[in-house]
């Protein structure tokens, strides 16, 4: 590709970017979100097609021009891109879901054996474990993102686009896809890997190129680099620690769950709670760690009153029992929640920023009869500047934020409520290194003023650089709390898994 | 869809040789688009949560024949009783009081069961809205026995088909100008005080002046005639409040939270229940506005009253730009909705065209209208 430059109303996406990929290479795409990835390859992949940029992409030879229906002209061509966001159908089987659109007929009506047959050949001839009949919706995770590689695959692709697989995976899950991408390098097919998680891109990259500000940085061998020149170039900036300084003052004990049982709310016999018991002091962080699916959300939408059934078990504020009925009890006593799917769960896509900041918080600017918007607007620019949030304006839209600013935007909304305990479930998920930063700087000014944070995590390394303590779950229950100090990544995964418990020495 | 709005008057006003933009046309024309703008004021809360109301015409119809019933059965003699010594005006007047009363009380009645059945027993709105419209079309039928209920008290009349003497119609043009220029010169001044970026002074000024020009253009043309028709002020007065309670206060912004998105909202402290509740409510309670101009209108409470008013209602609101997928919309984008609906069918009879003419015409402007404010998101974003 070279030269490319593509502008959008008032930003320049990318600017003259030029690249070289080898055929049969694994080719990492880094950089931090905004940089121009996604762009990049949405004009190699044909979503963009020609005359909606400038600059020229010359495969095979010869010049790339994708014009009405690009998409599917790079699909002939034998470009797949794979999307972060799948695009299946649920309800559909795998074998329908690959070869949507292009079924194999006989006499006018689909033939379904010929359909499953090569559904079957293409999954084993690249290793791919998937049951073929299977309803993609009741698959895991991981196994769909297969089935989205195996779409891109039976198209005969020669150039595979995969935007940023992992980050709904287990870490299972993504040493599987890693293999299957070896497999794919054996059979010189070429991959462009856009990723954030460096571990991965040394894991299987041949080669990586760097954009910054939709600009290419540089390129190079993978063997030429290690994390530490590879942040540089993504952020621009020596990221001595990954971590801020943190000055823990902890105080007294503030929250004390204990034996919670909690009941799913709609399959009926599933605990997803297990007698969890733990404490939580003032000015502490506590990190909650543990694979998918360990409960971890689970637990904390329960004590923010918005999850399940609680059957047994109590939670104590302040020494004093409380019943937590709705997410206004809990406000009320001093919990706030930053939800794990900000887009879903934590904000309002289509109101502005502004709109959205004040949302749990309209008692503190309005009475019955009006709201004092001169107000609204003073308090909520107040927290959106104090946590830099970076917009034109508070009355945009949060959908035209990046990931990491929307996150700030639902960070603001509630600490604007002066929380006494505030959960963070996943806050960093899918957020550029740069804004990560800002985040862990932010949560240990908190923690420094006296709030007590509850902090979940997926990734080993901000768990154990964040937290003071960390509770680790496995399947509901509570594996033990294991202070900082003693906390190694091995011991974490090993509770994680089940294989051991911990118990803390009483203090 | 302002612009669909005068296309759609410069073709009736070509069509009809210019009787169209008569005076008198148009005083009828706001009568009654009245009617069906206190629906879409309600309708366009209970779209913006993702709800439908289909019962909104039945209620009305509802309404409409209780009013009737009880000025021409039930109050009469009663009222005559307890004050003797008023005249007879003055019983009508009481009369009309304590129906109008009832009306709300009944309509407002129904709205909140409706809230009760979607909110608190989770049945989908829907079907609780359908079923409370055969209820009601039933109830309709039971109270009138198949017959028209006549007559209304003048009073009650004149809420729907008396006008605003002509200087009252001017004084209120003015304090409605002198209302426009004070906001935008108070607005100025408070974002002034709050160091916030103001707009250019002529932009602010300009609009000020096309909109009060509008006012005088609007009550001149109702004063050739005679006057501002009293529902229309009633309609006003309505929309400003309904506007206000959308834009100002915290339940106008739950509304349109838990619209956007249910599930964010709960987790910000928006209590569903309650503000799901208040919305159905409200609805059955301009309902009720709605039953109570249309007895006024007719002179009767009719058997037929307030058929298919819903679908009005949604289209109006749908016309004027409201998302039936929830989330956004505002008062003023129906009101012109109801405009639009209410101009064509009025352009139609000025044109003697059938009847039957009139529903085709509306579905179809219905469809284009909507395809043009999506060509034009399109284009834009």
């Amino acid at each position: 590709m070279e030269h490319v430059t593509k502008e959008f109303p008032g930003v320049v996406a990318l600017d003259d970017v030029s690249l070289q990929i080898r055929s049969g290479e694994i080719h990492g795409i880094c950089g931090e979100n905004g940089a121009g990835k996604s762009t990049l390859m949405k004009i190699l992949s044909g979503v963009y097609p020609f005359g909606e940029y400038s600059g020229e992409i010359r495969y095979k030879g010869e010049v790339l021009k994708f014009e009405q229906g690009a998409i599917q002209h790079a699909i002939e061509k034998g470009i797949s891109i794979v999307y972060q966001e799948l695009a299946l159908i649920p309800t559909l089987t795998v074998g329908e879901n690959i070869y949507l659109g292009r079924e194999p007929m006989k006499r006018g009506v689909i033939d379904w054996d010929t359909l499953y047959s090569k559904t079957k050949q293409l999954l084993e001839e690249f290793g791919l474990d998937i049951p073929y009949s299977a309803l993609v919706g009741s698959l895991p995770m991981g196994k769909q993102q297969l089935v989205e590689i195996a779409k891109a695959l039976s198209n005969n692709a020669s150039v595979l686009i995969l935007d940023e697989p992992t980050s709904a995976l287990s870490v299972h899950e993504v040493e599987t896809l890693m293999d299957i991408l070896r497999i794919l390098r054996k059979k010189h097919i070429t991959c462009l890997y856009i990723s954030h998680k460096l571990e991965e891109i040394f894991t299987i990259c041949d080669t990586v190129t760097v954009l910054r500000d939709g600009r290419v940085i540089d390129t190079q061998p993978i063997t030429s680099m290690n994390n530490d020149t590879l942040i540089r170039l993504m952020v621009g900036r020596d990221m001595k620690e990954r971590f801020p300084e943190r000055h823990s003052k902890i105080g007294d004990s503030i929250l004390e769950v204990e034996e919670l049982w909690v009941d799913h709310p709609e399959i009926q016999n599933k605990v997803v709670t297990k007698g969890v018991s733990f404490n939580l002091k003032q000015g502490e962080v506590l990190g909650i760690a543990g694979l998918m699916g360990s409960g971890r959300s689970e637990l904390v939408m329960s004590i923010f009153g918005e999850y399940g059934n609680i059957r047994s078990g109590s939670i104590k504020i302040d020494s004093k029992v409380v019943t937590v009925g709705s997410s206004r009890v809990a406000m009320k006593h001093g919990i706030s929640l930053v939800p794990e799917d900000r887009k879903k769960q934590g904000l309002i896509l289509d109101q502005s920023i502004l709109e959205n900041i004040a949302l749990p918080n309209m008692e503190m600017f309005s009475s019955f009869l009006r709201l004092d918007k001169m107000k609204e607007l003073r308090l909520c620019s107040e927290y959106a500047k104090s946590l830099t949030v970076k917009t034109p304006s508070l009355h945009a839209k949060v959908n035209s934020l990046s990931g990491g600013n929307q996150q700030k935007v639902v960070i603001s909304k509630w600490l604007m409520k002066k929380p006494v305990v505030l959960i963070l479930d996943d806050p960093t998920r899918g957020i550029d290194v740069g804004a990560k930063f800002e985040i862990y700087k932010i949560i240990n000014n908190l923690s420094e003023q006296g709030v007590a944070i509850i902090l979940i995590s997926s990734e080993m390394e901000e768990v154990l650089g964040m937290s003071d303590r960390i509770l680790v779950m496995c399947e509901g229950r509570n594996m033990g709390t294991v202070s900082s100090k003693d906390a190694t990544q091995e011991l974490i995964m090993r509770m994680a898994t089940g294989i051991t418990d911990y118990t803390e020495k009483e203090e | 869809m302002i612009i669909a709005l005068v296309l759609i008057w410069i073709l009736f006003g070509a069509l009809t040789d210019g009787i169209f933009f008569a005076s008198r046309n148009m005083s009828n024309l706001f009568r009654q688009m009245s009617i069906i703008g206190f629906l879409a004021c309600g309708m366009v809360l209970v779209l913006v949560t993702a709800g439908i109301d289909l019962s909104v015409g039945a209620i009305t119809g509802f309404v409409s024949v209780i009013t009737a019933y009880l000025q021409a059965y039930i109050l009469a003699g009663p009222i005559a009783n307890l004050f003797p010594s008023l005249s007879l005006q003055a019983h009508a007047v009481i009369i009309s009081g304590i129906a109008v009363v009832a009306g709300l009380m009944v309509g407002t009645a129904i709205g909140m069961w409706h809230g009760f059945a979607i909110a608190y027993l989770g049945i989908p709105a829907f079907i609780v809205t359908l079923g409370g419209q055969l209820i009601f079309r039933g109830g309709i039928l039971g109270i009138t026995r198949g017959k028209t209920i006549v007559p209304i008290v003048e009073p009650f009349k004149a809420i729907a088909q008396g006008y605003l003497p002509r200087t009252l119609s001017w004084v209120i043009a003015v304090i409605l100008i002198g209302l426009i220029f004070f906001m935008t010169y108070h607005g100025r001044s408070r974002k002034k005080q709050f160091g916030f970026p103001l707009d250019s002074i002529w932009k602010d000024y300009v609009k000020s002046v096309v909109i009060s020009l509008l006012v005088i253009l609007y009550v001149s043309v109702m004063n050739d005639y005679r006057g501002i028709p009293i529902p229309v002020l009633v309609l006003i007065v309505t929309a400003a409040i309904i506007h206000y309670i959308s834009r100002n206060t915290k339940f106008g912004r739950y509304v349109y939270a838990l619209g956007g998105n249910r599930e964010a909202a709960k987790l910000s402290g928006v209590n569903i229940l309650r503000n799901t509740f208040k919305v159905y409510a409200l609805m059955g309670f301009l309902s009720a506005i709605s039953g109570i101009v249309l007895t006024g209108y007719v002179a009767a409470g009719t058997i037929g009253g307030g058929t298919n008013y819903e679908l009005d209602a949604i289209a109006s609101c749908v016309i004027g730009g409201v998302s039936l997928s929830g989330g956004s919309g505002s008062i003023v984008g129906a009101l012109i909705g109801a405009t639009v609906m209410a101009s064509v069918v009025n352009g139609m009879s000025v044109m003697n065209m059938d009847v039957f003419w009139q529903n085709i015409i509306k579905g179809i402007i219905l469809i284009l209208a909507v395809y043009m404010d999506v060509a034009t998101k399109k284009r834009n974003g």
